[in-house]
This record gives C-alpha cells, sequence and structure tokens, in this order.
C-alpha cells in the first residue's frame, strides 16, 4: 500500500508528445498525447474508480472497473488502456457504468474475507474505497461456493507478510516486480479461478525476491503488507526524509504514530528514486531504536579503564581539554579530525569548521579519502569539478551503457533498477569487472560486452579503448577541437595511439581477448549517447586517479558529456559522500573544493570565521596513521566512521590508534574504532535530525526530525559545544542557518535555502544565480574549467602481484542486505540475508586446495591472515577470490595492505595477492580481536567483568637428546 | 613516518607525471603535487631524507623536483 497522503493518478505521466484537448464529463482537459482517459480525467479532479491500475506501472487493463463511454465509440472501454484522442467526449458516470462496477466488485468481494473492522489495511483499503464508491450493497452469490479463504500466509520475510486470502489477483506486484524493480521474481501462477500469485512457487525467503518492497507498496490490498503495519495500526502522519544508507538517496515518507515510525515508504515525488527503494532504507531502520545504542556520554583515561557516563558538558570538557594539552605540548598540527559521509552536511561542515578555526590546522579528512577521492582529483584535473557530470535520469536517454567496476545491483539497487529498465528498452551494456556481476546476465538484461580484467588493470583497458577510438578514427574531432584543450590533446593522441597502448599489446597483461577490447571501445564510440558509469573497482586501485582520468579522456574523445544520457557518473556510496566533500572535509581544500593555499579563498573564510586559518595541506587518514606511530599526531575527533574496520591494514590501523593519547568518537554505538576511544559523544540517526544529503547526482535534500535526538543533543550541537569549549564558539540556533553560511561561501550552494528545497523538494548543485533551481546537467556549455583537458595515463602495474607464495588475488566488495561495515543493517533483520562475510572462489581454484563449500578458510596476505567461510563460484574468474567486509570479525582489511592511489592515497582494496588454504581454527587477529572486543565489552557501564584472560599455557619441556 | 614510506610514494607521484615527455613539465607536476596535498610535516622529512641520505630509493623525477623546488616544498 502506497502511502496515503499521496494521490495516485492511475497510470504514468507522459512528459513527451504534443497537448491533446478532451472533455471528461464536461471538464475540459489538456495533457501530453499518450497519456490515459484515467490520468486525463484524474488531472481534470475526475477519480475513475480502479484497482488494477496505479500510476507507477503501466495500464494492464484486468479489473474492468475504470469502464467510461466514449462520445462516439460502442461499448465499456476501460480508461486505463484507453488514450486520449483529440476532441473526446469522455463520461466517467451512467446507469450502466455503475451497475457493471457494482458487479465487477460483487465479483471481487465474493471471494474475499469479510472482516474488514480487524484487517491490517482497515481506513487505507483500495479494495474497501472502491466498494464504497461504487456502492456495493449486496453480494448474491452466497457463501458456499469455492473461495480462497483458507490458504496459508507466508510470513518468511522477516519485513512483509503474503495472505493470499485477501489477493485479488491485480498482478501490481508482478508488474511492480517486472516494471519497476526488475527482478521478475513473481509470477500469476494457474488460470481462472486457480489464478494466484507466487513467487515461483517457493515462500518469499527462499524465492529471487530481493524485499525491495515494491510489490508490497503496489498492493492495494493488505495482501503484501509490512509487518510494522500489522503490529503498529494506520500511521497518523507522514514526514518526508531521505535514506541513509547509500548514495542514490531515495526520498521517504516516514509513517508515523506520533514519534514511533510505523513504516518507510518511498515517496513517490522523490527526485533520485522516484517512489523506488531497496531492502535497506525501506525496511533496515530499526537500528535507530535498536538497545545496542549509547545515548549518554562517556569518558575514561586509558582504553584498559571502565567507560564512565557524565553529563554532556562534562565529556565535552574534558575532551576539549585534552585536545588542548595535546597541542600545547606536541604542536598545533597534533589533532585532527575525521568527518562522516553520514551524517548531514550542516553536521559535517561543522567538524571541519571546527579542525580549521579551533584546532587551528587543515588535519581534516573524510571516508571518501578510501572510496572516491580519486574521483575528486581526476574529474577536477580534466573538468574541472570533482563531481558526476549528470542525474540519475540521464540513464534514459542512454544508448549505450559501459559500466566499469560497479555493482549497482547490490551497491546502488534503486539506479540499477532504473538502468535496467533502460536496458530492457533496448540500450546496450558494457561491463568492466573481474566478475560475473548480475548485470552480466539478468532477467531481459544481457550484456553485449563483458571485459573480465585482471584485477589491477583497469588504466591498461581504458587505454587500450581509446587507442582503437582514436586509431579507428572514432573520435568526435569536432567536439573535442571546440570543447578541449589543443595542445593537451595533441599530446594524448600521440601517446594514446603509440602501439603500446594497443589492445593486442596488452591483452595478455589485461587477460581478456583483444577483439572483446576493440568490440567495446567500438560500441561505446559508435552510439549516439554513451555513459559510463562507474565504482570503487575504478578507484580503490594504485592507479585510481589515473583511471579516473582516463575515463574522462574517454568521454571528451568520444564528445559524450554535456547532454543527458551520456557523461561520466561515479556511483557514490555512502549517503552523504558527496556532500562530506562538498563541504571541505580535506586536508587540502575548503568547502567548494578550494584550495586552501589560495589566499583570496582563505581571506573570504577568515572574515566570515573570524579566525586566520592555516594555508598548508594537512594529514589525509592513512598519513594520521602513520604520524601517530611516529608520535607527532595524538588527538583525534572521529565523527561517525568507523576506521578501524574500514581502513585497510587493520593491524597498522590499530597499532596508530593505541599510539594516540585522545581519541573522541561520535557514534550511535561501540563501534570498532570507539573500543580504542577515550570519550564517547552519541551520536543521533537520521530520523533524529534535520539538515540535509547530498546523494552521488549532486542532489540536495532534505533530511527531517521525526523523533528527538535519543542523546538529548542534536550531533550538529554536540560539535558546536565542544568547539566553545575549545575556545571557538558557533552559535546557530537551527541547521537551516548552518546552510544559511554555507550557501554564502560556497559559490556552488550559492541559492540553496531550506525554504527552497521545501518548495522544490531537492536541489542539484551547482545551485546559483546562474542556475537558481539547479543543474541536473553540467558541463553543457563548456566544462568548469573551461576547456577540458587531456591528461597522459600511462599504465603502471600495482606492485601488489601474484606470486609463488601468494598466487590468488583478493577484491573486495558489498552486497545488497548489508551496509558498508554493518553497523546499521547488522542491527535489522538484514542479518538473515548474510550473517557473515565469506570466500568466493572459483571452483577450480577450491579443487587445486581441497576445498569445499562451506569449509573454513584461511586468507593470507603479506599484511595478515584471517579466516573465513568458503563458497564456491562460477561468476569469479580463476586466479581471483573475493570477499565483503561487513563484518568486524571477517577481518577483510586484515589481509588488505598499505598500498594506495598515488594521488590520493586511497586504498588498493581491489588487489591484494593471497593465498588460500584450508583453516581448522580461526586466525590469532581473530582470537585477539574477540578478546578485546570481549574486554571493552565489560568496560561498559552496567556490563559484567570479563572473565581473566586464561593463563598462557606453559611451554613445552625441551626434547631429550639422549646427551647426557 | 616512516621515510621509505614516503619515498614510496613520491616515486608513485614521479611514475604518473613521468609519461610527459616535457621533463620540465613533469617534474613541475611533481613538485606541484607534492606542495599541494603534502602535510608539511610529510614534505619536511621527505627533504631531511633527501639531505642526509641522499634521497635513496627515489627515483631520479622525484629527487630532481625535490631538489629543483626545495624552497617552495619547506614550510614556512
Amino acid at each position: 500500500m502506497r502511502c496515503a497522503d499521496e494521490h495516485d493518478l492511475g497510470t504514468p505521466a507522459r512528459t513527451d508528445g504534443k497537448p491533446v484537448t478532451v472533455e471528461v464529463d464536461g471538464v475540459p482537459v489538456t495533457v501530453p498525447e499518450g497519456t490515459s482517459v484515467m490520468r486525463a480525467a484524474a488531472e481534470a479532479g475526475v477519480s475513475i474508480p480502479k484497482l488494477c491500475a496505479t500510476d507507477a506501472l503501466e495500464a494492464f487493463g484486468s479489473c474492468r472497473l475504470c469502464l467510461v463511454e466514449v462520445e462516439g465509440r460502442r461499448g465499456y472501454p476501460a480508461s486505463c488502456t484507453t488514450l486520449v484522442a483529440p476532441g473526446m467526449k469522455v463520461r466517467t458516470q451512467s446507469k450502466k457504468l455503475a451497475e457493471l462496477r457494482r458487479g465487477v466488485m460483487e465479483l471481487y468481494i465474493s471471494d474475499h474475507p469479510l472482516d474488514c473492522l480487524t484487517c491490517p489495511a482497515n481506513g487505507h483499503c483500495e479494495l474497501q474505497d472502491m466498494a464504497g464508491a461504487v456502492g456495493l450493497r449486496e453480494v448474491r452469490y452466497g457463501t458456499t461456493g469455492a473461495d480462497h479463504l483458507e490458504q496459508a500466509q507466508d510470513a518468511s520475510n522477516p519485513y512483509f507478510t503474503f495472505d493470499p486470502t485477501k489477493c485479488i489477483v491485480c498482478s501490481r506486484c508482478v508488474r511492480a516486480c517486472d516494471e519497476v524493480q526488475g527482478t521478475f521474481a513473481l509470477t500469476i501462477e494457474g488460470r481462472g479461478f486457480g489464478s494466484a500469485v507466487s513467487a515461483g512457487g517457493t515462500p518469499f525467503m527462499d524465492s529471487e525476491c530481493v524485499s525491495c518492497g515494491a510489490c508490497v507498496q503496489a498492493c492495494p490490498t493488505s495482501t503484501l503488507m509490512e509487518k510494522s503495519l500489522i503490529e503498529h495500526g494506520q500511521p497518523d502522519h507522514s514526514v518526508v526524509t531521505t535514506c541513509a544508507y547509500c548514495g542514490v538517496g531515495c526520498s521517504f515518507r516516514a509513517e508515523m504514530q506520533g514519534a514511533e515510525v510505523v513504516r518507510m515508504v518511498p515517496n513517490a515525488d522523490g527526485g533520485a528514486n522516484h517512489g523506488h527503494s531497496c531492502v535497506k532504507g525501506r525496511f533496515a531502520w530499526g537500528y535507530a531504536t535498536h538497545p545496542d545504542r549509547i545515548t549518554k556520554p562517556m569518558i575514561r583515561r586509558s582504553i584498559d579503564d571502565p567507560w564512565r557516563e557524565v553529563t554532556w558538558d562534562e565529556a565535552v570538557d574534558h575532551a576539549a581539554s585534552e585536545f588542548k594539552r595535546i597541542q600545547a605540548a606536541h604542536g598545533r598540527g597534533a589533532v585532527g579530525g575525521i568527518t562522516s559521509s553520514r551524517c548531514t552536511n550542516e553536521e559535517v561542515y561543522l567538524v571541519q569548521k571546527l579542525v580549521r578555526a579551533a584546532f587551528g590546522n587543515n588535519n581534516v579528512d573524510t571516508c571518501a579519502r578510501v572510496c572516491h577521492s580519486p574521483t575528486g582529483y581526476g574529474l577536477k584535473q580534466t573538468l574541472g569539478e570533482s563531481a558526476g557530470t549528470q542525474d540519475f535520469d540521464s540513464v534514459e536517454d542512454a544508448d549505450v551503457v559501459m559500466l566499469i567496476g560497479a555493482n549497482p545491483t547490490d551497491a546502488h539497487p534503486v539506479f540499477a533498477s532504473q538502468m535496467k529498465q533502460r536496458l530492457r528498452e533496448g540500450a546496450q551494456l558494457i561491463v568492466v569487472d573481474p566478475r560475473v556481476i548480475d548485470l552480466v546476465r539478468t532477467p531481459h538484461v544481457e550484456a553485449a560486452v563483458h571485459v573480465a580484467l585482471r584485477p589491477g588493470t583497469n588504466v591498461a583497458v581504458a587505454n587500450a579503448l581509446a587507442h582503437v577510438i582514436v586509431t579507428e578514427g572514432l573520435a568526435k574531432e569536432d567536439f573535442v577541437r571546440a570543447r578541449c584543450e589543443a595542445p593537451a590533446y595533441a599530446q594524448w593522441k600521440a601517446f594514446i595511439t603509440d602501439p603500446k597502448n594497443s589492445p593486442e599489446t596488452l591483452a595478455d597483461a589485461i587477460g581478456v581477448p583483444a577483439e572483446r577490447l576493440r568490440d567495446a571501445a567500438r560500441l561505446y564510440a559508435g552510439a549516439r549517447n554513451a555513459a559510463i558509469y562507474y565504482g570503487l573497482g575504478v578507484t580503490e586501485h594504485s592507479q585510481g586517479s589515473t583511471m579516473v582520468i582516463a575515463i574522462a579522456n574517454l568521454a571528451m574523445v568520444t564528445g559524450n558529456l554535456g547532454r543527458r544520457g551520456v557523461g561520466v557518473n561515479p556511483l557514490r556510496g555512502q549517503n552523504n559522500v558527496q556532500g562530506s566533500c562538498d563541504m571541505g572535509s580535506f586536508p587540502h581544500e575548503l568547502p567548494g573544493y578550494r584550495h586552501v593555499s589560495d589566499p583570496a579563498v582563505r581571506a573570504l573564510f577568515e572574515s566570515a570565521w573570524d579566525v586566520k586559518l592555516h594555508a598548508e595541506p594537512g594529514l589525509r587518514i592513512p598519513n594520521m596513521f602513520d604520524a601517530a606511530l611516529d608520535g607527532s599526531f595524538r588527538g583525534l575527533y572521529v565523527q561517525g566512521e568507523d576506521i578501524a574496520q574500514s581502513d585497510p591494514d587493520t593491524e597498522h590501523v590499530e597499532a596508530a590508534l593505541r599510539a594516540m593519547e585522545c581519541i573522541v568518537v561520535q557514534d550511535l554505538f561501540m563501534n570498532e574504532t570507539a573500543r580504542f576511544a577515550h570519550v564517547f559523544l552519541p551520536g543521533s540517526s537520521f530520523l533524529e535530525k534535520d539538515g540535509t544529503f547530498t546523494n552521488a547526482e549532486r542532489r540536495i535534500s532534505r533530511v527531517r526530525k521525526v523523533m528527538p535526538p535519543r542523546a538529548g543533543l542534536s550531533e550538529w550541537e554536540a560539535t558546536a559545544a565542544l568547539s566553545e569549549a575549545l575556545g571557538y564558539p558557533m552559535r546557530y540556533a537551527h541547521p537551516s542557518e548552518i546552510m544559511d553560511e554555507i550557501a554564502r561561501l560556497t559559490p556552488t550552494f550559492h541559492g540553496v535555502s531550506y525554504a527552497k528545497l521545501d518548495r522544490l523538494g531537492s536541489l542539484q548543485w551547482p545551485c546559483n544565480d546562474a542556475a537558481p533551481e539547479g543543474t541536473p546537467t553540467m558541463h553543457v556549455d563548456e566544462f568548469v574549467r573551461g576547456k577540458g583537458k587531456f591528461l597522459l595515463t600511462e599504465y603502471v602495474p600495482t606492485e601488489e602481484r601474484a606470486t609463488a607464495r601468494f598466487p590468488l588475488l583478493l577484491t573486495t566488495g558489498r552486497i545488497l542486505s548489508q551496509y558498508n561495515v554493518g553497523a546499521q543493517t547488522r542491527r535489522t533483520e538484514n542479518s538473515r540475508w548474510h550473517e557473515e562475510d565469506l570466500l568466493e572462489l572459483h571452483p577450480h581454484d577450491a579443487e587445486q586446495r581441497g576445498i569445499r563449500d562451506g569449509d573454513r578458510v584461511s586468507v593470507t596476505s603479506r599484511a595478515g591472515e584471517t579466516v573465513l567461510g568458503a563458497r564456491l563460484a562460477e561468476r569469479m574468474q580463476p586466479g581471483v577470490v573475493y570477499t565483503t567486509f561487513h563484518h568486524p570479525m571477517s577481518g577483510a582489511n586484515v589481509v588488505t595492505t598499505e598500498n594506495s592511489d598515488w594521488a590520493t592515497n586511497c586504498p588498493e582494496y581491489k588487489v591484494t595477492a593471497v593465498q588460500v588454504a584450508l583453516a581448522s581454527s580461526p586466525a590469532a587477529w581473530q582470537a585477539r580481536f574477540a578478546e578485546f572486543r570481549d574486554q571493552q565489552a565489560s568496560l561498559l557501564p552496567g556490563a559484567t567483568p570479563a572473565p581473566a584472560p586464561a593463563a598462557p599455557a606453559a611451554p613445552p619441556a625441551p626434547a631429550r637428546t639422549g646427551a647426557r | 613516518m616512516e621515510p621509505m614510506k614516503l619515498v614510496k610514494m613520491a616515486n608513485e607521484i614521479a611514475a604518473f607525471f613521468s609519461a610527459d615527455p616535457d621533463r620540465a613539465a613533469a617534474l613541475e607536476g611533481v613538485a606541484q603535487h607534492l606542495k599541494r596535498f603534502w602535510d608539511p610535516r610529510m614534505r619536511t622529512e621527505l627533504l631531511v631524507w633527501v639531505d642526509q641520505h641522499g634521497g635513496a630509493g627515489l627515483v631520479p623525477l622525484a629527487l630532481d623536483a625535490v631538489r629543483a623546488r626545495r624552497t617552495d616544498l619547506t614550510p614556512r
């Protein structure tokens, strides 16, 4: 059931097509050609009864309720499938129509439970509404005939139930799974009276259903209904807010009873998601009220001491005094901060402001360091702005999609559904990925070319594609001449046409036949509109920035920039990682991507903030760890990041954290980083705050508080309090004032305000005088830097290579049901889909090692060792293994190394040389981790003290040699 | 910070810019990158490594960039 606050217009809107004027019940209405009579009537304010139609899905015409009379036409056509025609006159009510509709409803109700008063849909049921609308007074079929009222419920899914006794077989759920989600998990089995919705003959939980909730939302009755709604009853109000999971930034309506969330329903007006969702945003919000939430500030002297709950004032004063002490003893640069890509723009802005104004340095960084920092570097160098060039809707005009190092069906599911719609319409797909990701072959979608490259050879692939494009005359020279710097292009052209960059030369290194590379290049360059989408499989490499530059080169040389359907589209991972970067959470850039050394920019902020700012770049996160180990960095304020779990080379990170004197963690839970902390400031979930997030398409959307912050202070208030205690007051009454300040100081945000966001729903930056309602497509007439710049992208193989000792290459990624370090999703029912991280390996590699599916295996690299369960998977290529990092105990990052992107230090998570072998016990790190975790748990207030560690076993007696 | 780590990072920066056939431009690229993205203590350590150990381990382009732009790279 969709949100009651939304008005369903019956069939989808048509936006193209010339205007057509019709008359509905005497009311003239003009709509685009291709619009249904039902929708035209709705827009004229006339509601035609309906059950199988909904404006999220194409018309189906099965329920026969929406019949109308059309002047000059015979019969009673269904208004949902009848298109408007010029001069059409429609009558929606007549004695005959009423008789037909009552007859239809009579049939429906003859096979439907009459338990409205206790049904969970009571008060918000379309079947109930239609019975009322048609004036149904009797059901003449009696109650002794065959019916479906004894069928069993399917409650296997943790979030919703399927009650077939309530089903009217309108097929909305089936069509939603097909058209909207693109999974095709449902069908109508049987015929006639025997027709029934089926999830492939199995319970939902065992089917291909991905729990996106589209079927639940489409269902007009309580057949498919959220368990939370069944439990709580109907909501009394709803609040529009934005999801706090991935970079799609879905808009939701939080439906509430008082301050309690009943359910989250995707907002049909959401600019990014258009009424769709995934399992995480739709259902996995229970972590916000999980018992693990820490809601009181805590402090302790050392990490071996018990935590002590204190007041906010005491916690903040203690943190401030520690930071000041450290700076007095070790210098201004001895402390720093890490901002959260989960927190709002306003909260992040205040943390970087605190670091710069209160700490007096530029030691501020954010989790983009470990994901898309190469995007920021590479696109800034080539195009002039550190962000993607399009909006999500742009894919609707793409003819070819090239997907590089991304797996959107898992990591950006709602956008993946939109992409799949375009692919089903005929757009072609090139996948560049070592694995056979779902999109290579999924219902009604098949990649035209799959470049299953060897990990670490991205730049070789991009160079080979570019070589083909230029040498085969596929370059758009007119575009390049008009829009790009000529000398740089000439230099790049000479470089790229060198035979060393040909597919034939690079094929061996890449591990893909040269002809396949040529096919991919010709397909991309030959399209009218070709778009590149990429993810962390591009950036998390030693040549991450080089590859981003190479992607920009490809887009420029083929003229695929500056309009819809094309572009360079980084799929940013987190809900506000784009925003965190926009807000200046980088050690070298102030808000708006302006270098700290620029005196004019510094002067602007110095004037606004009334403080002298440092002109030198500060430490990046990996540099902070190194500096901690050499003693020059000793204090850290961590807002909403879990670096102990998410950053590579875990033992190095842990050593660095232990070396610091004051770590302040601001978070929802006692996470892995907080176990090394000295001050814990309780944070707020997205449900407890006002602010904005910026998604992967630069869309700034409102986050709205639906319940008070459980910790008593909003996160921004906590940061402001800390800043005040440090001697730098920050006086704001509301987050909107913080955004007003951001807008004053940041040209790309100049036109942004809460009032405008409330009016328009969302805004894509740049939003300024030239684009007061935002900018969906960038670089239309010229690039932000003026002319685009080609840069040379020499392929430099990573130092991390398979060897005799470590013959396999490990790459890492994410899955649909869990999210990043799992702090949120592990505390929801989503864990039922992914209880542990597993190691995927090809059956050939497994057989060579005597490994069977489900065996425990050690994964060892030069950095460390961990033990995981094995899963054999044909989608892996021999020589490559894969795991996720959602569970702390997996220790995926114990194994990843210190290798990183040359420009940004973004870790090379995607290439680690490893060996895999059968294991009979957990790895040493895992044993230490469990012990430390238990020890730290015992230090929480109210915890039971941990048992004393077991005495170490006595060493074995020396062997007798026989010598006397 | 371990000097060899800084050497490795500097060499990787040099590997990118060495694609430029104009050596002067490549040298400038390396130097500017260090100046714009490296914290002062990292630059200082690298300069000390060059002074005291001849920049052992640095590839020629990185070593030349540090030497040629020493003043610019020295934190104020």
